[in-house]
Order: structure tokens, then sequence, then C-alpha cells
């Protein structure tokens, strides 16, 4: 979804976000739709700006969304409201599964195909078993598994383990289903409070789901949106500083793809949005070796490095902590306060022999050797620590040209208004250079290992100076992509090929530089509902993703009133407000001939392009660790027992990074009896280099607190703006206590549960210092992805400050031997 | 200024003539009238630009006179932020010019417990010559099975969610591509 989109929402749920506070100026299109009519919905741990500006507020027990979700979704099955013909004709759910498929309500929280041996399953039983039913009723198909899955997921559920009211949850359910169908749609706005859990992918899928029946996606006002939290993390995903995947989503090569024939045979899909994986890939590694990249050695494609395992954060800091990490480089992240098990990770850095950071002032992650509270409590010594630290200054968003991709996909191109101060060079600048030196190293090498930085492409007209704008534009050129026969700068991926005579750096980006002296980022003249004219959007400048599903399987729209694109019979392409994510040409009644391949083997009438069979996939037959359907699991430390399955009350396939330093509380250690969840503050940024050393944000937000209510307080002996310690098996931390109402004891099962949240945003360094919050979480992986688990978690209370020096240390190795101060 | 012009200066005949209560335009000093906005002074130019802190991105016009940035206000032609900026948005003037901020190297020697300042042509080949050592000592050119591998677990890098596209491209390609780096990591994860 576009932010500006929510205008045209019925209804907006607003959950694992507090919009308001986090995306403010987004959260205008809410207020927005609100005052057009829309019923604003905020479900969430705690009572902040977003609920404020709400409807309707439910307080959610922390890491039980997909309880609410399924009941969710549970009712719109039960009481007959999908939006019918959207769910028979543009999702799987008349799919028929196999006889063999078991579900988790068949087997105690497991799906069918568990190795307990690996933790992994095998997806074979989860397999489309051919054919379909129309009319939803074969007990095989997806729509009837679907319906046995969140059998038990129902009103009284979510009362006795969310922690919201029976009447409550029917009045959001209703609404949700009155704002949705034909001539109504409703919007589901999500952040990090859904996902960074260790089923944080399974709780995004209920979400599509339950889109997916009310038939939202893909239409004016209604579907997902994400709303991604850094200036361009976007765009960190798109062009991934990530070790899994290549530009525009492909994937990195592993050691079985020897060749590029290989890594094509495995990972082309016969229809749909990867179809064409040969012309991305080639095309990446053309930009990627230039001249070096030929088809005699299959375009340099041996040359990338192959991954073996999870390579990620949490991973590679481990082996950091355990010595195996030589060099680091950190630029423009702060792991010493926003790093999970942020001790753990401070430690981990006094083991490398060299760091390098860069960033705009002196952050926490580079001064670890002096200044962090382990060198203050005496556990290192700066005399011991044989790491070289190297702190570049950066340059500021202002001092150097380049895009941003934000929360909507949108490049927006940024000018350069002057040069930074001083020594402070961009990443770009210092990457170059980096790359020139070593490149300079790899021409006096004969070493076949020294052969990929000799074949890469280097040579950018970026002089000892910062860059210059246009300068930049160089990088954005080869991002976009040329036909290498002619030099013409290519306008969209379609003219991609896998011959190497293309080249593109990010496939999906393809088409934001179409032509010389046509950067459409750096567009500013904004046109119709969509903006388009302003900044471009990947792919294709489609602002709407799915939009063929906003009209009928007959083209025409599913109403006047949520119109968005639709066939015209009369030019024979398709039209409206927002460019088609369709083939433009391709009529809702074409049928793929017989043998058709890519995106010519999808039909007419089948909106969801990048999926090989062209549907919103309600069941996931492959492509997912845990499961083809959402399960709910409870957080790995909690403090209740899940309500649903016994045998895997936990995602099985969690990685739990099981060693003596990360300890887990066990379900329901009284020792830990309340539910700690962390979120942001709007006048801090994240681990807070950008926010603490500013005396305007630092005023308005100074001080590190807890918030709970007034009858934990109570309970607890403290007092408002009083210390109050807070305590895991990993850490504590001393915070102020911020008593207030905002804050809701639940009910869960019977009892009374209590939930305590803290903004994470302070370390020992700047203007405003306070403990690390990140001290007190585990190192936990979700297993798709490898998010860690913040969001739900247990822990004590103690009122008053947190022992230090050797104190601290001792109180940690009792809680480990299983005491309980 | 003629004696018209004088007399419908004062501040008695333009609140009779206005129908004003004496707190409004006609009781404007001079001073007061010949009050410019900063950003509209000559020799100002504006660069169009983006904030870079959350994921909304509000459109930003900086403001910027003799090579300083004067100010950083909203953009109102963005059909995203309308010209609004949030707390933090409104504070980029100064996060770029707070005293703060960084404007030359500091280095670390091992078991050193302060910084010393380094030249930046220096510091270069001092990063360039570790990442050579630590790749060569470090680099995995086949797996146990003998498969090519050509990898280094040994040097990682984090970063990404605040730069810029342009700059997680030449980092990936660079790292990953040209020296077989795989622990590449950012915000996205963690």
């Amino acid at each position: 979804m576009a932010q500006q989109d929510l205008v045209n929402s019925d209804l907006i749920l607003i959950q694992g976000s507090s919009m308001a506070e986090a995306h403010p100026v987004g959260f205008r299109f809410v207020v927005q739709a609100r005052e057009r009519g829309a019923t604003v919905i905020h479900v969430d741990p705690r009572f902040s700006r977003t609920s404020a500006m709400s409807d309707i507020w439910a307080p959610i027990r922390a890491g039980s969304d997909l309880i609410f979700l399924g009941a969710l979704i549970r009712h719109v099955i039960e009481t007959g409201r999908c939006f019918r013909d959207y769910v028979v004709h543009y999702t799987n759910a008349s799919m028929l599964l196999r006889e063999d498929f078991r579900d988790t309500e068949d087997l105690d929280g497991l799906f069918s195909g568990w190795d307990p041996a690996t933790r992994r399953y095998d997806p074979a039983t989860w397999q489309y078993a051919g054919g379909r039913d129309p009319s939803l009723e074969d007990p095989r198909c997806v729509f009837q598994v679907l319906r046995r899955h969140f059998a038990r997921y129902t009103p009284e559920l979510v009362e006795r383990s969310c922690g919201i009211k029976k009447d409550l949850f029917l009045r959001i359910a209703d609404a949700l289903c009155a704002n949705s169908g034909p001539e109504r749609t409703s919007a589901i706005c999500y952040a990090v409070g859904w996902t960074q859990h260790t089923k944080g992918v399974q709780v995004i899928r209920a979400a599509a789901i339950l889109q997916l029946l009310l038939g939202n996606v893909g239409r004016p006002g209604g579907g997902i949106l994400a709303l991604r939290g850094h200036a361009s993390i976007q765009g960190s995903t798109d062009i991934p500083t990530l070790y899994n995947i290549l530009p525009g989503y492909m994937p990195m090569p592993g050691p079985e793809d020897a060749t590029l024939a290989d890594y094509l045979r495995r990972h082309t899909w016969p229809a749909g949005g990867f179809a064409e994986l040969p012309a991305y890939l080639v095309s990446y590694l053309k930009a990627t070796y230039g001249e070096a990249a030929t088809p005699a050695n299959d375009f340099g494609f041996g040359y990338l490095p192959r991954i073996v395992r999870d390579h990620s954060h949490l991973c590679f800091f481990t082996e950091m902590a355990d010595g195996k990490v030589e060099g680091l480089f950190v630029m423009g992240q702060n792991p010493a306060v926003s790093g999970q098990h942020a001790r753990l990770e401070r430690k981990a850095l006094a083991r490398l022999k060299w760091l390098v950071v860069r960033d705009l002032v002196e952050i926490e992650t580079a001064t670890f050797w002096r200044d962090s509270p382990e060198v203050a409590r005496g556990e290192l010594d700066p005399a011991s620590i044989d790491t070289e630290v190297f702190l570049f200054p950066a340059a500021g968003h202002a001092e150097k040209a380049g895009t941003f991709t934000n929360t909507q996909r949108l490049l927006q191109w940024r000018e350069k208004a002057v040069d930074p101060p001083g020594d402070a060079r961009s990443e770009a600048w210092f990457v170059i250079q980096l790359g020139r030196r070593l490149k300079a190293m790899a021409q006096e090498s004969d070493d076949p290992r020294d052969a990929p930085l000799r074949a890469l492409a280097w040579d950018w007209p970026v002089g000892q100076d910062s860059p210059a704008e246009e300068e930049m534009t160089a990088v954005l050129k080869e991002v976009n992509g040329r036909d290498l026969t002619t030099g013409k700068l290519l306008p969209g991926y379609g003219a991609l090929r896998d011959d190497g005579s293309t080249s593109s750096g990010c496939w999906i980006y393809c088409g934001v530089f179409p032509e010389e002296g046509q950067n459409l980022a750096a567009g500013r003249e904004a046109r119709g509902p969509y903006g388009h004219g302003w900044g471009f959007a990947w792919p294709e400048d489609r602002r709407i993703l799915y939009n063929r599903a906003s009209a009928r399987p007959d083209g025409r729209p599913w109403s006047e009133r949520k119109r968005l694109v639709w066939w015209d019979e009369s030019e024979r392409r398709w039209t409206g407000l927002d460019q088609p994510d369709f083939v433009a040409t391709k009529p809702p009644d074409y049928a793929p001939p017989p043998g058709a391949r890519g995106l010519a083997a999808l039909p007419g009438d089948a909106p969801f392009v990048m999926r090989p069979d062209g549907l919103g996939w309600i069941f996931v037959p492959s492509g997912l660790v845990d499961g083809p359907l959402p399960a709910h699991y409870e957080a790995i430390e909690s403090v209740v027992r899940n309500p649903l399955y016994v045998h895997a009350a936990t995602n099985p396939a969690v990685n739990r990074f099981e060693r003596a330093d990360n300890p887990l509380a066990a379900p329901l250690d009284p020792r830990f009896p309340y539910v700690l969840t962390t979120y942001r503050l709007t006048e801090h940024h994240t681990a807070g280099g950008m926010s603490r050393y500013l005396p305007w944000l630092a005023e308005l937000q100074p001080t590190f607190f807890c918030e709970l209510s007034p009858e934990l307080a109570a309970e607890l002996g403290i007092a408002h703006g009083g210390w109050v310690t807070v305590v895991t098996l990993r850490a504590a931390v001393e915070a102020r206590a911020l008593i207030t109402r905002r804050m809701r004891p639940l009910t869960i099962d019977g009892r009374t549960v209590h939930q305590v949240a803290m903004p994470f945003h302070w370390g020992h360094a700047g203007l405003v210092t306070g403990d690390v919050a990140n001290d007190l979480i585990p190192l936990l992986g979700e297993p798709n992805v490898t998010i860690h688990e913040s969001k739900a978690l247990v822990c004590t209370l103690w009122p008053g400050r947190r022992p230090e020096g050797k104190a601290f240390l001792e109180l940690l190795e009792r809680l480990g031997r299983g005491e309980a101060k | 200024m003629s004696l018209h012009d004088l007399f419908r200066r004062w501040p008695l005949m333009r609140q009779i003539l206005d129908g004003g209560d004496g707190t409004g335009p006609e009781a404007e000093s001079a001073g007061t009238r010949a009050l410019r906005a900063r950003i509209l002074d000559p020799g100002v130019r504006v660069a169009r630009s983006i904030c870079p802190y959350c994921g909304v991105g509000c459109g930003q016009l900086i403001f910027v006179k003799n090579e300083k940035i004067t100010a950083i206000e909203g953009d109102p032609a963005s059909p995203i932020s309308g010209g609004c900026l949030c707390p933090k948005g409104a504070a980029s003037h100064q996060l770029l010019t707070h005293a703060g901020r960084l404007t030359q190297i500091l280095y670390r020697a091992p078991r050193a417990t302060t910084w010393q300042p380094l030249a930046l042509e220096r510091a270069m080949d001092m990063v360039a010559e570790r990442v050579w050592a630590s790749r060569s000592r470090t680099f995995v050119r086949h797996d146990p099975a003998g498969r090519p591998i050509g990898h280094t677990t040994a040097i990682a890098h984090l970063g990404g969610a605040t730069l810029d596209n342009e700059e997680n491209y030449l980092i990936k390609k660079l790292f990953s591509a040209g020296l077989g780096m795989v622990c590449v990591s950012n915000q996205a994860r963690v």
C-alpha cells in the first residue's frame, strides 16, 4: 500500500505498531481517513498516541497476536463474510491438498513432515494434489483445511489468552467484515511489534490470509501496509546488505550451485515473477563483473561467494564472541545499543582484531573499549582489549546525493546541498576508495582467490573529493541497467536479457533512470491520487501492488467506489488510476496456451503475478520453513502455557542459540512473572546516534523509563519517577518508573498478568544516557529470516537501582543457578 | 512616501478604516514589517532532499547560504508529507550541525585507553591492509565436500538501513562479489 492510499480506507487496523509515534507524518492519512468516516482500531499492549486517535483500543497480551488474527480468520469464515468471488478466483482457496497432509490440529502443533533430528520440515506433504474445488466444500481444499486449522481460535479463546473481552473482539471482527467487500475496503498497518517474534513471519502470514479472505489486497484503501522503520530500510533489502539475497530478491548461491545452469535450474520458476530469473541474474552479473563476465565463464557466476549456513547478524556476533571473526565494518548502525543481548554483542566486539565504525558521532559501538558498562564494572579491561578501532566521520544526508527507498517502495532522490565537514565522507566515497586500493592489491596477485576482485567492474567517475551529485547518478544508472550493445539506459525490466547483452544492478529498480537526464527518483511533480511523477516506485512505478485484483475477473471494477485499474476494451489494455501491476495488454479472458512460460503462463484473471500460479496464497505449499499455515506459538519466554498446543508449544524450528551465555527462562518460571515488551518513542530514533546527541531531541525525552500500571506499582512499592530495576536472566537494567493507566493488567486464563514496556533508545554515550534495554533480551532466531524476539519476553521488577560492578555479575550468576535474587 | 500613505499607515487610522482591534497588522512596526524568513535571503539556494530518519520519507528543503546549511524545512510539494516534519525531521539541521559531530578520523591502537587522530588517506590505507590480511588468512576456497565456495566468514559488515541505495549497492558489490564476504547484515534483521 502507499501511505496516501489510507485516506481511501473504510477501516484501518493498526497492530504491532504505534503508527502515530513511529511514523507520525504518515499517520496524517489515518487521521484524514477517520475524518472521512473510517473506523480506526488500535490493538496494542500500550495505550499510546495512536490509541488516543483511534475509535477502538484493545489492550492485548504481547505475543498473542496470532490468536487474535486466527480468531478473526475463523470469524470471517464461520459468519460467511468472505468476499466469495475474490477468494474463489484470486486465491488458492480452491486448490486441493494431498491426503497425507496433516495439520497442527492433527499433530498437536506440528504439521506433517517434521524431522526432529534436523528440526526441519520436509514440505512434500504440503504440495497441491492437483485439481480444484471452486465450491470450496471439498474437505481437502485449502479453504476447508484453513477452516479446521483455525476452528479453536474462538472469541472465547481471545478473551482467555489475549486478554481482550469477547464483546470487544466481536465488535472489531464485525467492523472489519462490514468494511470489506466490493464496496468497502479495510487496511492493516503493522510494524515490528508483529515481526520481532520467533513466529514473526507467520504473524504477517495470518494478516495476509485475513486480507485475502476479505478481498482487500490490491484494492484502493485496502491490503497491508508494512511500516518500515528507517529512511531506506526498504532499499537496503531491495539492494541488500543482507547475506542471503542478491539485488531484487534473487537467492545467494550455495555450494550446490556449481554452475550458472545449476543455479538457474534450482531457482527459476516455470511461471510468474521469477520465470525470467536468468535475465535478471545475468544482467546483474554483467553489472558486477562488466567485461570480465562472458558467456564462456558463466558471466562470472563462479566469482560470487557461496553461503553455507546462516550468516546473519545474530550468528556472526556469536561467532565473533567465540573469537572467530577478525574484522567488522559498522556503517550507520549501533549494535552496542540495538543489538539483541547487547551485553554479549559489546563483549564480542572486544574479540575482534579490528573494527571500522562509520557514523556522525561517537556511538557506543565505537567506544566499547573505553566507556561500555562492561568496562565500567570491570568485566572488560581496556588494557587487555586488542581491538584496533577506526572511527570515520560520515557524511549526513544533505551532504551526499543518492536515493532512499521509503516504506511504500518509493525511490526518492536527494540533491547534495553542501560538502561534508572536515574529513567526513560518504559511505560511497569510502567504499569506492577502499575498492580501488583492494583492486590494486589484487592486480599484484595471481591467486585465483583474487580473480573476483580483478574482475569487479569498479570504474566510478569519483575523484578524491566528496562525490558531486552528477557523479552519484553513475551508480544509479548502473543499478537501472543498460543495453550493452547500444550503451543506452533501459526503460524497464522487461528489456533484460540472459545473453549478456544487458546489465542491471537490480532488476526491480530497472526503469528508475530510463533515459539520460531522466532520473525518475528525482521527479517532483506529483499527479493523481498516487503521486505519479513524484519519485519512482518499484516495480515500473506501480504504486499499489497486485492492483489487477481491484477489478473483477472480467476486467470491470468490483465497484465504482473502489475502482483502481480496469480493462479498457476499446484500447485493449488495462488502464486506471495506477500503473497496472499486470501485463498491460493481457485481456481478462486470456487463457495460457499449453507450454506457455513466464508471465504468459498466467491467465488474464490471476492478479498475484509474483506467484507461480498467479494466485494469492492462503496456504503456502513451499517457501516457508515453519509451516504452510500460521499457528499460534508462545514466545520462547512466556508467562502462560500455550492454550492450543502442548507438544509444540513454541515454534519448533527456532534457533535458540544454545550457549552458556544465552540463558533462557523456562515457561512459567515464577521468578519472572511479568511480560516485557520494547518499543520506540517519536523523539528518539533507534539506537540513539541520531537523537541522543541533539540538544533539541535530548531535551524532549531525556530519561530512560519503564512504563507500568498503577496496580503493579502498588504491588511492588514502586513510586512514579523512582528507580526501578528490570531483570531477566541476561541482565538487570535500571530506569525511571513511569506509572500510568496506559498500561493495563490483563486477565489471562483467570489470573492477572502484568505487562511492562520500555523504549530501547538509551546507551552510555551522548547528551542523555541510560542503561541499554536490549541487554535484557535473549538471542533467538525466527527460522525463516532469523529475526529476533524483542516484543514478548519475561522479566521481574524490583524497586530501586540495580547492582553495580561485581554485584551485578554475581546476581546474574545466582539467577542462572535458579535462585530468585 | 506620499502624505496619503503616511496617513494610511497611522495605526489609529488603520484601525478605523480596516476595523482592527489594535493588535493586528495595524500595530506592526517598521522593524516587524521588514522581517524576512532567512530562507528567503538573497544568495540562498535550496536543495530538495528527504528526511533521514524513519521510513515515511518526508520531503525536505535544505536552505544553503555561503555553503552552510541555514535551515531545513518540510517540502510542501511532497504528496507524502505535505510540508510536515515530526520532531526528528524538524531537528535535521541540528543533526548535521551540532557540536558533537565528528569531523576527523579517530584511531584506537590495541590496548590503548584513548583515541588519537589519523589522517584520512593513511586511515584508508590501514583499513585496506587489514582487510587484505584478514582475508588472506581466513579465505576458504572449498567446502569439506570439495565444492568451491570462495568466501570468508572472518570479516563481517553491519549497516545499510540508514544508507543510500547507491551505497548499499557499492558495499554489497565490493564486499560480497569482490572480496567474498558473506557475513553481511543490516537493521532489517535485528
